[in-house]
């Protein structure tokens, strides 16, 4: 369908318009620096952004325009030099480790690696039944717990019965980031932070999880940061895409303005860089 | 886990050592079941006697004899009395007199006393030769002329009245069945210094020191592991002050340490685990800083983060995702301490350093004694080369089987 240029599709049939809903997670001035003096590197420069509950938004960046930087901040992995995070309306706190793990209960996150997103020495349903005890669920019985599992799994495609005893190595890499996404679901966060996820995947995998990915947004309601070096792909999915330059936002609005009336330079080198298979392919501004 | 252990006896440089390994640790452990009894209990009193079977002359007396005449036995016995000295001088004197000697090998005994019998005279004097030279070569000939005419030895015994009586008759063909001696006592390493059994101080000195190895190692390693975790999973100011303290210890060369520190503790109080307690003490910086540098690896890892978002506390974040990741390298980092422990041990004792000498005997202690009895300079080889052996078999098995494990857990590494 995407292949053939005869057919026009109405990319926004799953859009949303988010203006209208409350903000879930927003920044002011958010600023990371890393070393000081001379070699001081400002990977995420004063931005301010302000993603909305049930959105799925986009930061979309080349390799090395500082993607990851700001998804581990939000993620409360790593300090920030300056700036407020504002969840859910409130000014982010994550001063203690009680705090922090609250916070957890509201964000989590897929990784752009399966194959070193698990602990290859944990089995699988560990990795799950943390999932339920995080959530409250220490207390439920041994079978509620399996059912739980094995819903999770079965909304990813995945035979719960028969991973129990596996470990995530002995999954391909396609079954282990749908595990990710099982993980996701169990938890039920506002907010999930999507790295990368389908950038070391086939594109046929890619389809089935992103597809996951939307299926979870409109079920569940959550706000999905999703961050890609695929504008094209961003394109398609996103309500709202953020174009990240050198750790500052260039250009951000919703997706059909940012791609199909560009203003940033970046914005449109970007979009002139993703292949076209109908079209002869400009190298040169590559 | 249980396929890893599969890999690992796989590899063949790991069996090897691995079995040297074990051979030399069966011998610590069997050998005093055998022969049991206290190391360092003086069965000698000479020093020095040399491997081999000793039997009781006196029970030999009495023991039944069965008589062989063997042909070669008169040249045996006269060659084993005439010294390579005796051979050079009689050969010195053949030639003084214009004797033509090429040709003859002096270790031929049979030739030399043929071609000596034949031209020895005590009346000639060759020129230049002293009055006690001339003397000496009587009383060699005198010597080697009885050597041939007595065939019977007599044992006499006083009785009660101070009368000496006649007991046995030993003739030159009488022998006697090893097994039927009462007392016959076999040192396949000899005696030491002190004239007591070197195979089984041997036993015993393996033993006390791979325990002494075991002990410094687990005490080096597992302080190492601790601060190596801390302070590179907590980093910050933490990590800034144990990596002070670590690179104090390293600046500072561990061996002066442990001289120095052993001689404050003086030679009554030094055990054996005190020794090894020490050791234990100075050799922890280096596990200290390659754990911390793993850990700093892994520590931005995704599966980290992941138990981060878990929730998860950070001693079981420590335990779980980031220990058994780096467990091969400690495994190793661990042998290697025991194999360095062993090895400092000795150089501590061969200084006089190590632990007392009155308690257990380790491989350092016996290199001690043999040094200061001057063994090396008198050949007494068995009193220090086994121990030498030992150790350099104790500490190549253990690097070998580093390197095997080495190879299982780093594949880059498999040739």
């Amino acid at each position: 369908m995407k292949n053939d240029p005869t057919t026009t599709v109405n990319m926004s049939d799953h859009r949303i318009d988010v203006k209208s809903r409350p903000l879930c997670l927003s920044g002011k001035g958010v600023t990371k620096y890393f070393g000081f003096g001379k070699k001081i590197t400002k990977a995420v420069d004063h931005v301010d952004f302000e993603f909305h509950e049930g959105e799925l938004v986009s930061i979309v960046g080349e390799s090395g325009s500082g993607k990851t930087t700001p998804s581990k901040m939000l993620l409360g992995l790593i300090s920030v030099t300056d700036g407020d995070i504002y969840f859910q309306g409130q000014k982010r706190d994550i001063s203690t480790r009680r705090k922090k793990r609250e916070y957890w209960h509201g964000i989590q996150a897929i990784f752009q690696d399966p194959f070193s997103s698990f602990n290859t020495f944990n089995r699988i349903d560990t990795v799950l039944l943390d999932c339920i005890n995080m959530r409250g669920g220490k207390h439920l019985s041994k079978e509620k717990k399996f059912e739980m599992m094995t819903e999770a799994c079965s909304f990813v495609n995945l035979k719960f019965a028969e991973l129990t005893n596996k470990y995530p190595f002995e999954l391909s890499g396609g079954q282990m980031q749908r595990l990710m996404i099982a993980r996701i679901f169990l938890l039920k966060p506002k907010i999930l932070l999507a790295d990368e996820p389908t950038s070391m995947i086939d594109a046929c995998s890619r389809a089935t999880i992103l597809d996951m990915l939307l299926q979870l947004r409109n079920e569940t309601g959550m706000t999905i940061i999703f961050i890609t070096h695929d504008i094209g792909l961003a394109y398609h999915i996103s309500d709202s895409i953020y174009i990240m330059e050198h750790g500052k936002f260039v250009e951000s609005g919703s997706a059909d303005e940012v791609i199909l009336h560009p203003k940033a330079a970046y914005t449109r080198r970007l979009i002139s860089d993703v292949p076209k298979i109908h079209e002869a392919w400009d190298l040169t501004t590559v | 886990m249980k396929n890893t252990l599969r890999q690992v006896f796989h590899s063949p440089k790991f069996l090897v050592g691995f079995i040297i390994f074990v051979a030399v640790l069966l011998l610590a452990i069997l050998y005093p079941l055998f022969n049991p009894g206290n190391p360092l209990q003086q069965i000698g009193l000479g020093t020095f006697a040399p491997p081999g079977t000793y039997v009781s002359l006196y029970d030999a007396v009495g023991t039944e004899t069965s008589t062989f005449r063997l042909d070669d036995a008169d040249a045996k016995r006269l060659a084993s009395v005439l010294s390579d000295e005796d051979r050079v001088s009689m050969v010195n004197w053949l030639t003084a007199v214009g004797v033509d000697v090429t040709g003859l090998d002096i270790t031929d005994t049979d030739a030399l006393l043929e071609i000596w019998n034949a031209n020895y005279d005590q009346s000639i004097r060759p020129e230049g030769m002293t009055n006690a030279q001339r003397n000496s070569y009587i009383s060699l000939n005198n010597r080697l002329q009885s050597l041939g005419a007595s065939e019977t030895l007599t044992v006499m015994q006083p009785d009660e009245e101070g009368e000496m009586e006649e007991v046995t008759d030993i003739e030159s063909t009488d022998y006697v069945n090893v097994g039927d001696v009462t007392n016959v006592i076999t040192l396949p390493l000899g005696t030491d210094n002190f004239g007591r059994d070197v195979l089984k101080e041997l036993a015993s000195a393996i033993g006390t020191s791979l325990m002494i190895g075991l002990v410094a190692g687990c005490i080096a390693t597992f302080i190492g592991l601790v601060l190596g975790l801390l302070s590179g999973y907590v980093g910050g100011v933490l990590d800034d002050i144990v990596m002070f303290i670590t690179n104090i210890f390293t600046v500072i060369p561990s061996f002066v340490l442990l001289i120095l520190i052993n001689y404050s503790i003086g030679q009554e109080n030094r055990g054996a685990m005190v020794v090894a307690l020490v050791i234990g003490l100075t050799s922890w910086t280096w596990t200290t800083r390659s754990v911390r540098s793993q850990v700093i690896s892994l520590r931005n890892r995704d599966h980290v983060n992941l138990s981060k978002l878990s929730g998860h506390s950070l001693v079981r974040i420590v335990l779980t995702d980031i220990l058994p990741y780096i467990a091969s390298y400690v495994v190793m980092a661990f042998i290697l301490q025991i194999s360095s422990a062993i090895l400092s041990e000795a150089q501590l004792s061969l200084l006089g350093l190590g632990p007392k000498t009155t308690e257990v005997p380790t491989l350092g202690l016996m290199m001690n004694w043999a040094m200061l009895y001057s063994a090396h300079l008198g050949g007494k080889w068995w009193a220090y080369f086994p121990v030498i052996g030992v150790i350099a078999l104790i500490s190549f098995s253990l690097n070998l089987m580093n390197t095997g494990l080495d190879q299982v857990f780093n594949p880059t590494l498999r040739d």
